[in-house]
C-alpha cells in the first residue's frame, strides 16, 4: 500500500499523538506471557495470555479487545484464536476486555474500535495467542503422556497422541499453567484452516434475542440514579439563568445541577428525570452561532470552491489540459451534516468514589475514554475501571476525542452522590453534534476528441475533523489539510493524465467527527457521479468508461467487473429503471455496486443493488455478507433521506420521523458477491458504505437523464 | 396501584400511570430486553404486546395495561424456542441486537395473524421496526423461516 493510503495515513498518527500524550505502549506486543498463569492456576483455569482462558470445565473464553456494535467481533475474532487452538468451536465464548495497553490496537496503539479494522489488526495476535496456548497444551499432555511434545496432535478441544490416548484441554488446563509459554510458535498452513474462511454463525445471536444482552443503556447498579441534560440548544452557547422550581418540585428529582455540558437532573428514574428536565426553563446566552444556517454555509462553500485551496494533489496540468479539452463539464456536489442514529441513544453509567471509579458504556475508545474519566474525576487513570458493554450501535460517534458523554457523566455522578446513569433522549442525541460534516465538491473535467478523460480537478470544501483536537498536530502531520477530509479523492485511481485536488477548510463551530466511512462518504459520491458524468460527456457506457480507466489497478477492476456481471450489466430493464454503477477503494478493501432503481411521481425506488467486495483474505463470509449489506442499506439512507439543517443556529431535526432511516419496505434486494483471493486482509465495516449513493444516483440518470448533484436525493432538484 | 400481569406474572406497582409502559417495564421491574429507541412511536425498539397485540410501549402509558396481559421479549420464549428465535438463529439475523427484541415482537403478531405472510404482508407488519445496522434482508428471510417451521410443526 502507497503513502497516499488514508488508513495507513490514519494509523500513523494515532501511534505517535498517543504515545505523546499519554506513554502507552505502540505496536504489536505479546501480552501477558508468564505473568498471568501462575495466578491464574490457583483459579482452576488455565490463561496462557491475555487473550485467552480455558477452564476445568473445557470452556474457552476469548478475551476480546475490540467493540462489539453489530460488525461481529465477538466471533470473528474469536475464530482465529479458536482455529489456531483447534478449540472444540461449540465450547467457545467471548468476554469484554478491560482497559489495559495489553489490549492496545496493535497497528493504532490505544485501545479503541473503528477504522474498520478489528480482524486486519488482530489476525496475528489472536491466532498467535491461540496458537501459544495450544503449544503448551500438548507440552502438559506429553509430560503426563512422557512422550515427545512432536508426537502429539490436538482436534476439537483435546491433545491426542497414538491411536488411543486423548486427553481434553480442560483436563489438562491446570497442568498447562504451570508452564512456560513458549517463546516463538509455528502458525497453521493456511490450507488446514476448519474455522477461518467459513461462514460461521455469530455467539452473539442467541443472546441478542432474548433480552439478555447488556448495553450501556441496561446497566443496573444498586442504589443507581438516572440523569437527564438540558444541553446548549445552539452550540457555543452557554447558560446564563435557570429557573428549576418546578423541576424541583416534581417527584422522584434528587438533584439538579449545572455541569460544564449543560443542566443535570438527577432523579429516581428516567420519566421521573426527563419530565423533570423538560420542566426547566432555562435562559441561554445564545452566542456565536446564534445565526449560523446551513443554507448560507452551503452559499459560502459555493463562494470558496471558487478560489484555489491548498494543493492535495498535483500530476500534470489540469487547468491548462481542461482549456484544451475537446469537451469539457463542470459540476458542483454537495452533501449535508449527518447524525450516526445508532438505534441505542447515547449513555454512560458511572459509580464514583473517593478513590475510585467504575465507568459502564459502550465505548468505541476505551483508552481516551478512561483518561478523560479521570481527569473529570480528578483520579489517575488506573484508578478509573471501564466496562466496555455491548453497543447499540457505534458508527464513530462512540469514538470521541474528547469522551463527550463520559466526561459529563462523570460530573453527574460528582454531583450525585450515588451510582448514575445518564441517558440521551433521541432529541438530545440528535442535537449533540458530532456529525459527518457538510461537504462541497467542485469538480472540473474535460475529454479529448476520442473521449478520453484528459483533465480533472477537485476542490473541496469542508471542517475537518481533526482540527481542533488532540490529534491536529500528528493526524495532520504539517500538512495544511485533513487526509480524512480528502480520503478517496486524493487517491483517485483512474488513469487521467492531469488530476489536481486541492482543499479548503471551513472553520464553523459545529462538532463533528468520523461517521462509518469517514471522507469516503462524499468523495465516493462525487467522484464517481462525475466520472459518470465525463463517461455520458464522452458518449461511453459508464462502466466501459470507468474498464478503460482502471486497466492499472487490477483489483478495482475485479470488483467492477463482478459487480457488473452478476447485476446483468447489459441486460435491457423495463422503461422507467435504470442501472447505475460505482467502484471505490477504502479501509484497505475494494468495492462495487450496482444499484437499479425506477423513479414515479418524483419518488425513487431502489429495486436491487449488487455488491462485490474484495477485503482480501477473510474471516467469516457470513458476517462480510451481513456488512456489506448493512453497509449498502446506511449509505442508501443517507443518500435517499437524511440531511441536518440548521436555521437560527438550531438544528432543524430531532427523530426518525425528520431524519428517516432506510425502513424493511424500502428495503432493496440486495446481493453480495466476495472476491477470492490471497491478498492482505483489509476492512469490511465502512467499505461497504460508501458506493451506495453514487450506484443509486447514477440510476436515476439512467432512469431519467437527470442527473442528481446533491444529497440527499431530491428528483426535483437534479439537473 | 397499577396491577398488570407481564410474562405471566401478577405485578403490582406504586407509579405514576402516565409513566409509559416502557420506563416501568425497563426500571421497575428491571426487564431490559425491551428498548428505548425514539420515545415517540417512531422506531419500534420497544415493542411490546399487551393482550397480545403489538404496541409501541414507549408512547403507551403503564395506565394502559392495567389489568391486562403484557408480554415483554423476555418471555416470547425463555428457552428460544419460538420459531422466530430458531428461524432468526439460522439466518443469524442480528448486528448489533438492539433493535431485533422489537423486530421478533412485531413479527409475533405477524406471524399469529397471517401464519404464511407474503413479502407484503411483512412490509406492512413490520415497516414500524428500524434497524440502523441494515439487517432487513435477513428479518425478511428468518419470517419466511419461521412461518415453514411452524406450519412444519403444526403438520407433524
Amino acid at each position: 500500500m502507497n503513502s497516499r493510503n488514508p488508513a495507513i495515513a490514519r494509523r500513523d498518527f494515532l501511534k505517535v499523538s498517543v504515545a505523546a500524550s499519554g506513554g502507552l505502549l505502540i505496536g504489536f506486543h505479546f501480552p501477558g506471557i508468564g505473568k498471568l498463569s501462575a495466578q491464574q492456576a490457583a483459579t482452576s483455569s488455565f490463561m496462557p495470555n491475555a487473550f485467552v482462558r480455558i477452564g476445568t470445565d473445557e470452556r474457552v473464553t476469548v478475551i476480546v479487545n475490540h467493540s462489539e456494535m453489530g460488525q461481529g467481533v465477538y466471533t470473528s475474532l474469536p475464530m482465529l484464536l479458536a482455529e489456531e487452538l483447534d478449540a472444540d468451536w461449540t465450547k467457545v465464548g467471548y468476554e469484554s476486555a478491560p482497559v489495559d495497553p495489553k489490549y492496545n490496537h496493535p497497528a493504532f496503539g490505544m485501545q479503541m474500535t473503528g477504522g474498520s479494522s478489528s480482524v486486519w489488526s488482530g489476525l496475528e495476535q489472536f491466532r498467535q495467542a491461540g496458537a501459544a496456548a495450544r503449544a503448551m497444551l500438548i507440552a502438559a499432555a506429553a509430560q503426563q503422556w512422557n512422550v515427545d511434545a512432536s508426537s502429539c496432535r490436538t482436534e476439537s478441544g483435546a491433545v491426542l497422541t497414538g491411536s488411543d490416548r486423548k486427553l481434553s484441554y480442560g483436563h489438562l488446563a491446570a497442568a498447562a499453567a504451570k508452564l512456560t509459554p513458549p517463546a516463538k510458535v509455528q502458525l497453521k498452513d493456511p490450507k488446514t484452516f476448519k474455522l477461518i474462511g467459513k461462514p460461521i454463525k455469530r455467539l452473539d445471536t442467541p443472546d441478542k434475542l432474548n433480552g439478555r444482552v447488556e448495553f450501556g443503556i441496561d446497566v443496573k447498579l444498586p442504589g443507581m440514579l438516572t440523569a437527564v441534560i438540558a444541553r446548549p440548544p445552539i452550540f457555543a452557547a452557554k447558560m446564563k439563568t435557570v429557573d428549576d422550581a418546578r423541576a424541583r418540585s416534581m417527584p422522584g428529582v434528587r438533584k439538579i445541577v449545572a455541569i460544564p455540558a449543560g443542566i443535570a437532573v438527577v432523579a429516581d428514574t428516567f420519566w421521573q428525570a426527563k419530565t423533570a428536565r423538560d420542566a426547566l426553563r432555562v435562559e441561554w446566552d445564545e452566542g456565536s452561532m446564534r445565526d449560523f444556517d446551513t443554507s448560507k454555509m452551503m452559499q459560502d462553500f459555493r463562494e470558496r470552491a471558487k478560489t484555489p485551496g491548498t494543493s492535495v494533489r498535483k500530476d500534470g496540468d489540469a487547468e491548462a489540459a481542461f482549456a484544451g479539452a475537446a469537451k469539457k463539464l463542470e459540476a458542483v456536489y454537495e452533501v449535508p451534516y449527518l447524525s450516526h442514529l445508532m438505534m441505542e441513544p447515547l449513555n454512560c453509567t458511572v459509580d464514583l468514589k473517593a478513590d475510585s471509579c467504575e465507568v459502564w458504556t459502550g465505548s468505541q475508545f476505551q483508552t481516551i475514554d478512561r483518561a478523560n474519566a479521570a481527569k473529570a474525576a480528578g483520579l489517575p487513570p488506573e484508578k478509573v475501571q471501564l466496562h466496555t458493554t455491548f453497543l447499540g450501535g457505534g458508527f464513530g460517534r462512540r469514538a470521541n476525542p474528547a469522551s463527550d458523554f463520559t466526561v459529563e457523566a462523570v460530573h453527574v455522578a460528582k454531583a450525585a452522590g450515588a451510582p448514575v446513569k445518564v441517558i440521551w433522549t433521541r432529541e438530545d442525541d440528535m442535537a449533540g453534534g458530532w456529525y459527518r460534516p457538510a461537504f462541497l465538491h467542485a469538480i472540473a473535467g474535460g475529454v479529448d476528441a476520442s473521449g478520453n478523460a484528459v483533465s480533472w480537478r477537485s476542490r473541496l470544501v469542508g471542517q475537518s475533523i481533526m482540527a481542533g483536537t488532540p490529534f491536529a498536530a500528528m493526524m495532520m502531520k504539517g500538512k495544511a489539510y485533513d487526509p480524512a477530509s480528502v480520503e478517496g479523492v486524493d487517491d483517485l485511481p483512474y488513469s487521467i493524465p492531469n488530476v489536481t485536488v486541492e482543499s479548503h477548510q471551513a472553520e464553523i463551530a459545529v462538532p463533528v467527527q468520523w461517521w462509518r466511512s469517514v471522507g469516503h462518504s462524499h468523495t465516493a459520491f462525487a467522484v464517481e457521479c462525475f466520472v459518470d458524468e465525463l463517461a455520458a460527456l464522452a458518449g461511453k457506457d459508464p462502466y466501459q468508461f470507468r474498464r478503460a480507466l482502471l486497466q492499472k489497478q487490477p483489483r478495482h477492476l475485479g470488483v467492477l467487473d463482478l459487480a457488473a456481471q452478476k447485476a446483468g450489466w447489459d441486460k435491457p430493464l423495463p422503461p422507467g429503471m435504470g442501472r447505475g454503477i460505482a467502484v471505490h477503494f477504502a479501509f484497505a478493501s475494494y468495492s462495487a455496486h450496482v444499484a437499479e432503481v425506477s423513479v414515479k411521481d418524483n419518488q425513487v425506488r431502489v429495486h436491487r443493488m449488487v455488491c462485490a467486495i474484495d477485503c482480501g483474505q477473510y474471516v467469516n463470509p457470513n458476517i462480510i455478507q451481513a456488512q456489506a449489506e448493512g453497509g449498502a442499506i446506511f449509505g442508501a439512507s443517507a443518500a435517499l433521506f437524511q440531511e441536518l439543517t440548521f436555521a437560527n443556529g438550531r438544528l432543524q431535526q430531532t427523530n426518525f420521523h425528520t431524519f428517516p432511516v432506510m425502513r424493511i419496505n424500502e428495503c432493496p434486494e440486495i446481493e453480495t458477491h466476495i472476491v477470492e483471493n490471497n491478498e492482505k486482509s483489509g476492512g469490511i465495516g465502512e467499505p461497504g458504505v460508501p458506493c451506495a449513493a453514487p450506484a443509486i444516483a447514477n440510476a436515476i440518470f439512467a432512469a431519467t437523464g437527470k442527473r442528481i448533484r446533491k444529497l440527499p436525493i431530491r428528483i426535483t432538484e437534479a439537473v | 396501584m397499577t396491577a398488570f400481569t407481564v410474562n405471566g406474572k401478577k405485578v403490582e406497582l406504586e407509579v405514576d400511570p402516565s409513566t409509559p409502559l416502557l420506563w416501568v417495564v425497563r426500571e421497575n421491574l428491571g426487564l431490559t430486553g425491551t428498548k428505548f429507541g425514539c420515545g415517540m412511536a417512531q422506531c419500534g425498539a420497544c415493542t411490546v404486546h399487551i393482550n397480545g397485540e403489538a404496541v409501541r410501549s414507549c408512547v403507551a402509558p403503564v395506565s394502559r395495561a392495567e389489568g391486562k396481559s403484557v408480554t415483554t421479549i423476555e418471555g416470547l420464549s425463555p428457552d428460544l424456542s419460538n420459531p422466530l428465535q430458531r428461524a432468526w438463529i439460522e439466518e443469524d439475523v442480528p448486528q448489533c441486537g438492539y433493535c431485533q427484541s422489537g423486530q421478533l415482537m412485531s413479527a409475533a403478531v405477524l406471524l399469529r395473524d397471517k401464519p404464511n405472510p407474503s413479502d407484503d404482508d411483512i412490509d406492512a407488519a413490520m415497516t414500524g421496526n428500524i434497524c440502523r445496522c441494515g439487517t432487513y434482508p435477513r428479518i425478511r428471510r428468518a419470517i419466511h423461516r419461521a412461518a415453514e417451521m411452524a406450519a412444519k410443526a403444526g403438520a407433524r
